[in-house]
């Protein structure tokens, strides 16, 4: 496969806490425009994973290349939707703001974010719903919202490829429907995501792609290929509730 | 040695153990700091008590600066539950409002009364052997008698209620449900500091005090993981500091607080530094160690990953491993010596081959990876 | 309060007219109060980060951990001069603060614990050197009075110019690495994700940090001199949610508590500036405490008074219409002993009275109510969606 195709290429890399491996040796080739899910169990590595390909943490080896650039010189490619849990909704801001610090590293030292920042992070937020929410003060969101604004920082990212730890964490239906939306909007756009995805029922109706992981890769590829019975077992060890479900539901 | 130099150590000695004892637990539940803010406020109750009797030596101010301890506690706790302001904020705000009436108030009321803010803050442990009372018929000084009844108090609290502060501090919703009341044991503690923190202002001041409260329990904390030990290491490392501190304030000719506190601080650094386990020594020696085992074992998987797949040649490449596992060319080869000396693989012209035993290595650090 | 304080309210007012006379025309009293407000508006801008950033107690390990670096300095320079006494205390803080990160990143202790170890070893060891430089193992006698509660009465038109100056440094930078610090506060990581030096952003805003409290020492002292960084920003926080408005707040306070400190103990009734300062800003925290709108207690109190109300009165309505179905005519009379029986505790004829206000219900004789076709009309379009599901 040509390089130049791949959106996200990492190779080989291992992280370790203290010297005990989460991720061990793991390689993966992400094809541009596709949406990705990252599954595995509790403990698997899946925020790691992402963690080490954004740069946040130093991996112990391997390296990542973005459309075949090393991470540091594409950093301009890339939208980060961090946990929604990792800050303090308490914190003294509106939502529009917020969205707005999404363009704080393409506007250099010194530099206020403009009345073009603003009309685009206005934008940002039209597209995840949430206009009328703009200069809401961040405490009064529900946990949907709270997604929404970090979706909408993304997006003003105008990224690439976009990293999503746990999306879909803890939001009601009509957030979900709303971000399964844009991700199919961001595919249809030539973008590709990678996203930390729990549950496993919903992977082949969200997403295209699979990567399952358990600290080091099980398998990855599209969902029709590789989402299987057997991977799935390998990746989930014995706790395989879902499987049987799943294979009741495709008998019925 | 004299007298007076040996009641002085005895003192220490006695307010290190006194401290170090409700210290495990601040340190443990994470309330290091209330230390601070008690020894602070009590001086309010104190200030209080004195204004009430108008004696000094009264026993109601030990139990005013008592009720200002669990005070501060409460206050703290209360500013808290509103959500308003965030733990360490509430107290940040409380305790230097207290502080700042009680200073106010001894400007204003009890001046020239031998009840001075420097005095609180600082203590002076030389002059504590002048100050003497009468008791079993012998002349005692005043604060070993205090301080020993305090470390007795503590002593005998932790040993009664042993289970109970164990469970509420390392599972306090296992001892909710077991029927203890974690916010009795929490209160119950917290008058233990502020107790412990009067009578040890006396000597050390109330800065000191959280030294002798929080350093010695630290340092413990880096040695043992049993509390049983724990407790007993910090009273050491308490009293080691206590007598330390003192010779070391006799030859400079400076104040002894302050070089018990300072000695105390450099146990603490040792244990930061030496510690077996956990001492940050030891734990570089693990590591620089344990790096050579991961490196192997990540070669060892690198290539099992590899192994019967069509980019096998390349990637098995000695050159390969500084490109794709970001290893300097120095590094690489001393790993792959090493892992050869251990026989995990094998190099033949430039490529490298895992054993049957380096094989074994990469599935079983693969299956044991939790 | 007691017998030096004004006694009459004539006095009062006489006072506050001398208080603000000797603002404008007595030369110390001016120094003192611009010292102060300085300090007020310092750390009131760089608290207002701290509280944000949950470290609202590192102001006053900070402060602690200066006395060892006052100490050196002297004895390096042999000068008492501010400029070189804050430097050593500015050095001493870093030292502090770089301790305190690397044992809480590299030990299983917590936080809090490796705090109240700085502060107290460091603070203890600036107690040995500076008795031990004084050949006087007498800590009383050491001068560290002023050490310890500042000494703002004895400010200096100098010191004011050094405040100011290291002071407005500070500020001026918070306002050049505005975004950049709001990122640090709010979302660290994501800023690191977007390239930004994280690390060395944190460094300058905790040196900046430094810089407030070593300004603070020499007006309010050690132990006072966490409230000046934590207080402002915490009564700020409770008016504003936005972050530039908050920290605009916070120096305001700051800076009212500063001059009002001043001038109060300038009344010559021998308090010391510190703790007047202290309880000037607590008094403004505890008055946005509970009077700030929308978060404030009072308010927060009312809101739930009010919405108990407004669930009991919609209860009432339910309930009233649900008494009311079972007989062929929604609108028959019910006593109100009967609705208190269905609808439990609670005042229910002031929901009544709500209800007769809304149109909704009307009395009659003998303490008997009974719903208005409007009142029927509310009742079954409130209970609509629950009706429908019954089969």
């Amino acid at each position: 496969m040509d390089t130049k195709q791949l959106a996200v290429q990492v190779a080989d890399l291992t992280v370790a806490y203290q010297e005990k491996p989460v991720l061990w040796d793991v390689d993966l080739d992400v094809p541009q425009g596709v949406l990705m899910a990252i599954v595995g169990p509790n403990g698997a590595g899946k925020t790691t994973m992402l963690k080490a390909i954004l740069g946040l943490l130093t991996p112990a080896a391997g390296h990542v290349s973005i459309f075949g650039k090393p991470y540091q010189q594409q950093r301009g490619l890339v939208g980060y939707v961090p946990q929604r849990g990792s800050v303090d909704w308490d914190f003294p801001t509106s939502v529009l703001d917020v969205v707005m610090m999404g363009n704080y590293g393409k506007l250099g030292w010194l530099r206020r974010p403009g009345a073009a920042d603003r009309k685009a992070a206005l934008s940002a937020l039209e597209k995840v719903g949430m206009a009328d929410y703009a200069d809401r003060q961040i405490s009064q969101l529900s946990g949907g919202q709270q997604q929404r604004t970090f979706l909408a920082r993304a997006l003003m990212q105008d990224a690439q490829v976009y990293f999503m730890d746990e999306p879909f964490q803890g939001v009601d239906a009509t957030t979900e429907r709303a971000i399964v939306d844009l991700l199919k909007e961001l595919r249809a756009q030539g973008k590709t995501v990678l996203a930390v995805h729990h549950d496993l029922q919903t992977v082949p109706e969200y997403f295209d792609w699979v990567l399952l992981l358990n600290v080091r890769r099980i398998a990855s590829g599209p969902v029709n290929e590789v989402f299987t019975d057997e991977n799935l077992r390998s990746a989930y060890g014995g706790r395989v509730g879902f499987l049987n479900k799943r294979q009741d539901h495709e008998s019925a | 040695m004299s007298g007076a130099q040996i009641e002085i150590q005895l003192i220490g000695i006695v307010v290190a153990a006194a401290c170090a004892l409700p210290g495990v637990f601040l340190v443990l539940r994470g309330m290091a700091m209330m230390s601070d803010a008690i020894s602070h406020t009590v001086l309010l109750g104190i200030v209080l008590g004195f204004l009430a009797t108008g004696d000094l030596e009264s026993p109601w101010l030990l139990f005013g600066a008592a009720a200002m301890g669990l005070l501060t506690v409460s206050l703290t706790e209360l500013l808290n539950r509103t959500r308003l302001v965030k733990h360490d904020a509430a107290i940040g705000l409380v305790f230097p409002a207290l502080f700042s009436i009680a200073v106010i108030l001894i400007s204003r009321f009890a001046r020239g009364v031998h009840l001075d803010t420097d005095a609180v803050l600082l203590g002076e442990l030389a002059f504590a052997p002048f100050d003497r009372l009468m008791l079993f018929g012998s002349l005692l000084p005043r604060s070993l008698v205090v301080m020993g009844a305090i470390a007795l108090v503590n002593l005998v609290f932790i040993a009664a209620f042993y289970k109970e502060l164990k469970l509420a501090t390392f599972d306090a919703g296992l001892a909710a449900a077991l029927g203890f009341s974690p916010a009795l044991i929490h209160y119950g503690l917290m008058g233990l500091v502020s107790i412990t923190a009067v009578g040890a202002f006396d000597a050390v001041g109330s800065i000191l005090v959280v030294a002798f409260m929080v350093a010695p329990a630290a340092a413990a904390y880096l040695l043992t993981d049993k509390l049983e030990r724990m407790l007993l290491y910090s009273v050491g490392l308490g009293a080691a500091g206590a007598v330390g501190g003192y010779w070391m304030a006799h030859l400079m000719d400076a104040n002894i607080a302050g070089s018990m506190a300072t000695m105390i601080g450099v146990l603490f650094l040792l244990c930061l530094l030496f510690a077996p386990q956990r001492g940050l020594l030891a734990v570089a020696a693990r590591q620089r160690r344990q790096r050579w085992e991961f490196a192997q074992a990540m070669l060892a998987i690198h290539l099992l990953h590899h192994e019967g797949t069509p980019e096998a040649e390349v990637e098995n490449r000695l050159d390969h491993l500084q490109d794709h596992l970001r290893w300097e060319p120095a590094f690489a080869h001393n790993v792959v010596q090493r892992a050869d000396e251990r026989g995990l693989v094998r190099l033949e012209n430039g490529s490298l081959h895992l054993t049957e035993a380096g094989r074994g290595l990469a599935t079983t650090m693969l299956a044991d990876k939790r | 309060m007691g017998a030096g304080w004004a006694s009459s309210t004539s006095g009062k007012i006489m006072n506050l007219l001398d208080l603000l006379h000797s603002l404008v025309f007595d030369h110390t009293v001016r120094t003192v109060a611009l010292g102060t407000a300085t300090l007020g508006i310092v750390s009131g801008v760089l608290g207002s980060f701290a509280v944000l950033r949950k470290q609202s107690l590192l102001g006053d390990a900070l402060s602690h951990a200066a006395l060892p670096g006052v100490a050196i300095a002297y004895m390096l320079t042999q000068s008492k001069s501010p400029i070189v006494l804050m430097l050593g205390a500015g050095a001493a803080g870093i030292l502090a603060i770089l301790l305190l990160i690397n044992i809480t990143r590299q030990t299983r202790l917590k936080e809090d614990s490796v705090l109240g170890i700085v502060l107290s070893v460091f603070f203890g060891f600036g107690l040995l050197l500076l008795t031990f430089l004084q050949r006087n193992p007498d800590a009383r006698q050491a001068g560290l009075n002023t050490f310890l509660f500042g000494q703002a009465a004895t400010l200096l038109t100098r010191d004011v110019m050094a405040m100011a100056i290291f002071g407005g440094l500070a500020v001026l930078l918070v306002i050049v690495f505005w975004k950049e610090f709001k990122l640090l506060s709010f979302d660290r990581e994501f800023g690191a994700s977007l390239g930004l030096p994280m690390p060395r952003i944190d460094i300058l805003l905790t040196t900046l940090l430094v810089v407030a409290v070593v300004i603070g020492l020499q007006a309010v002292g050690v132990v006072l001199m966490s409230a000046m960084l934590v207080a402002p920003g915490a009564a700020a926080r409770q008016w504003t949610n936005h972050l530039g408005r908050m920290t605009l707040l916070s120096a305001l306070f700051g800076a009212i508590a500063g001059v009002s400190g001043a001038l109060l103990s300038s009344l010559g009734t021998g308090l010391s500036t510190g703790p007047v300062i202290v309880l000037c800003i607590s008094v403004i925290v505890l008055i946005s405490l509970i009077l700030a709108p929308n978060r404030g207690l009072l308010w927060n109190y009312l809101r739930q008074w009010r919405n108990r109300g407004r669930l009991r009165t919609e209860a009432v309505l339910e309930n009233f219409y649900l008494m009311s179905s079972q007989h062929d005519d929604p609108s028959h009379p019910h006593a109100v002993t009967a609705l208190e029986a269905v609808s439990g505790a609670g005042n229910v004829r002031r929901s009544l009275e709500e209800l007769q206000r809304r149109g909704l219900a009307t009395p009659h004789s003998g303490n008997t109510w009974s719903l208005t076709a409007e009142g029927v009309r509310a009742a079954q379009a409130r209970l609509q969606p629950a009706l429908k599901d019954q089969p």
